[in-house]
């Protein structure tokens, strides 16, 4: 019997996609396309397909039993800003049936390595935003704001859960609009519409500004190389990091004006 | 004065310090503690100064008011700078301040000599001590040990930092001689020497009981200055080696000389900073600890400087045609690492791709192989990765424009990737 091509509508979890893949192989379908919201339409037949449970964990039984690597690696590409990344790893899936556990060791592959760099570049991205995250206090409570291009925020969940595990705080993701927050030891990734941040206390200010003249200060005036810094740190990051601010908190002009690198964004 | 104003002058007089790393220590959360180093193996990254380089601790000295003469130093006593130190509670403060607001992953805590070595060491002891005692900080600590100082001090210090590092700076006895009167090497060294020997006695201790104290648990650094005196790029580069083998170093930092004395045994004052070849000296560094190379390999006595056009493992590659080409789909790792191109993620990458067949040229660039280098030193299944056959001269000249570009800077400004 032949395939038949399909487009299917989830719910846009990673069990969901799992569902997806069950149900390819259950109806015999082949889906050109995966979306998980309903705008989407088109002449090829949608079909929705439903989130089971048990579906999904013999999908997932099946894939452990070639390699227990393949899930932490599917979950982590599920996480990604690869466009129609819900296909990209249907394909992989598939053409992993097809040639079982060897196929996993050809690294460039044509369905395997945008996998795979798109994973790369979602490790990179929180890599950096380990780093790249400032929090404010908002009187006990620490706040801060990022715009990823990946969803980091489950990758940086265990990351900042222990390093503040006494403290209270949130981090705020505005691309993808949800939030990570901890309280008492406990961690939730809530979907938030929008945050307005408070204003800042005078102390908050007065370590904003103590912060920024350290990161003036620091740097060697005779080594100045703005394009290495940008390779480290591209400028899609400056807007969240106080170092890289001017307004509320900011620094008068330095003394010495040589002294001082034209750095800040402008307004 | 101000804390702002204190700030200011002891991370400008900081610094010129190169090291700025979180690496090396894994230690989880402990309960009524602030933070943790457990973050990664490679520590992190918090920002980029306009420099370039990496900012992870809070990188400053507790005290300018230095009573050496080093000449090359900015914080010398007859230099006319402003001079401030801080006080060990508003330290402490500060750091958690910047720690809890994700700002740095700790403190880097260095002095000038206040009165003596031991003097000052127990200041640094005592602010130290605060920081972790009484405002319960558990992030990461790099501390210097001072030349000079009695060992029980740097073993105290030691309990209470994660990296230690004595600075080197001058790379050759004579330089110090002249340039720094009030350090010897055996100063220098002697510490140096306590530390190894103390990590190795904590870690053995730490297999007998796990609650034995741990003494700089994320081992020793050191820097070397580069370009304030004479030294050729092989004695700095034997010199590492023998840190590394002898020292057990987990890092040795170089620092490329900003003149900012005048003094007739030093650079001018106008000398650019050797940017360039302190990139060299940290690409063949990191040829020596990750990629199977030896110094004499790199350099020898009739080639004592490296040829700043091209990388070290290029120039390496250019003087042993007989070693290539490589064959990808049978050579073993430590064959691959010495392809120009190949780095230790790339080689890895191949041993496992070829598992299930012939890779071809067009799979090495999928792999992540840089093929504008390695093309000329590869082939896959017997077939040249680069389409033509060239001459030495054909390749170097090939290289050198990649290498070129890959700088993308003009002459006089210059770049280095590993700061």
């Amino acid at each position: 019997m032949e395939w038949r091509d399909v487009i299917y509508q989830y719910d846009g979890s990673f069990d969901g996609l799992l569902c997806c893949v069950f149900e390819s192989y259950t109806q015999k379908e082949r889906p050109t396309a995966i979306y998980s919201d309903e705008e989407e339409w088109s002449l090829f037949e949608t079909r929705v397909v439903r989130t089971d449970g048990e579906h999904a964990r013999r999908v997932g039984r099946s894939l452990r039993k070639l390699s227990p690597d393949v899930l932490p690696l599917l979950r982590r590409a599920f996480l990604t800003c690869l466009p129609n990344k819900e296909v990209a790893i249907y394909r992989f899936v598939a053409k992993l049936y097809h040639e079982g556990a060897p196929f996993l060791t050809r690294l460039s592959d044509e369905t395997y390595q945008p996998l795979l760099r798109a994973v790369h570049h979602l490790s990179a991205e929180v890599e950096r935003l380990r780093g790249f995250v400032r929090f404010s206090d908002y009187g006990g409570l620490l706040g801060a704001e990022i715009e990823p291009k990946n969803r980091v925020l489950p990758l940086l969940r265990g990351h900042f859960c222990e390093r503040c595990r006494e403290e209270t705080f949130f981090i705020y993701d505005r691309t993808h609009r949800e939030a990570l927050l901890y309280a008492n030891g406990r961690s939730r990734i809530v979907p938030l519409d929008n945050f307005e941040a408070a204003p800042p206390s005078d102390e908050e200010v007065a370590y904003r500004r103590l912060w920024r003249r350290f990161y003036d200060t620091i740097a060697i005036r005779e080594r100045e190389n703005p394009r290495l810094r940008m390779t480290h740190m591209p400028k899609r990051y400056w807007a969240h990091m106080t170092e890289l601010q001017s307004g509320e908190g900011a620094l008068p002009p330095a003394q010495d004006e040589s002294q001082a690198f034209p750095h800040r964004l402008p307004k | 004065m101000e804390l702002l104003d204190k700030l200011t002058i002891l991370a400008d007089a900081a610094k010129y310090d190169a090291a700025c790393t979180s690496s090396g220590a894994r230690r989880g959360h402990r309960a009524g503690m602030i933070g943790c180093t457990s973050s990664s193996v490679a520590g992190c990254c918090h920002t980029f100064s306009a420099d370039g380089r990496c900012v992870t601790l809070l990188k400053v000295l507790l005290s300018n008011d230095c009573s050496y003469e080093c000449k090359y130093c900015v914080n010398r006593r007859s230099s006319d700078t402003r001079r401030a130190t801080f006080e060990p509670r508003e330290l402490a403060e500060l750091t958690i301040g910047f720690y809890r607001r994700n700002y740095i992953e700790g403190l880097f805590l260095s002095s000038a000599v206040l009165g003596s070595p031991d003097r000052t060491t127990e200041r640094m002891i005592e602010a130290l001590r605060i920081l972790r005692e009484e405002y319960r900080f558990n992030g990461y600590i790099h501390a210097k040990a001072i030349p000079g100082t009695s060992s029980e001090l740097v073993t105290r210090l030691g309990l209470l930092a994660d990296r230690l590092s004595v600075n080197i700076e001058l790379p050759s006895e004579e330089a110090l001689r002249s340039l720094a009167p009030n350090k010897t090497k055996r100063a220098i060294l002697a510490p140096m020497k306590q530390i190894r020997d103390e990590v190795i006695e904590s870690k053995e201790e730490l297999v007998r009981h796990r609650s034995a104290p741990r003494f700089a648990p994320a081992g020793q650094a050191t820097q070397l200055i580069v370009g304030a005196s004479g030294e050729s790029d092989r004695h700095i580069l034997s010199l590492t080696e023998s840190l590394y083998e002898r020292y057990r170093l987990k890092r040795v930092f170089y620092s490329a000389y900003v003149p900012v004395v005048e003094n007739t045994l030093l650079p001018a004052l106008d000398t650019k900073p050797p940017l360039l070849r302190e990139h060299r000296l940290y690409q063949a560094d990191w040829l020596l600890r990750f990629y199977g190379f030896r110094a004499d390999e790199l350099l020898d006595e009739s080639r004592p400087d490296f040829d700043p056009r091209l990388d070290p493992k290029c120039c390496w590659a250019l003087r042993h045609p007989e070693f290539f080409p490589v064959e990808v789909n049978r050579a073993d790792y430590e064959t691959l690492l010495r392809v120009p191109g190949m780095g230790v993620v790339s080689a890895r990458r191949v041993l496992v791709a070829r598992r299930t067949g012939p890779l071809h040229a067009d799979d090495l660039r999928k792999l992540g192989v840089v093929m504008k280098r390695a093309q000329y030193f590869l082939t896959c299944s017997g077939r040249l990765a680069t389409p033509m056959r060239l001459s030495y001269a054909g390749v170097l000249g090939c290289l050198l424009a990649v290498e070129r570009a890959s700088l993308h800077v003009e002459q006089g400004e210059q770049l280095s990737l590993f700061a």
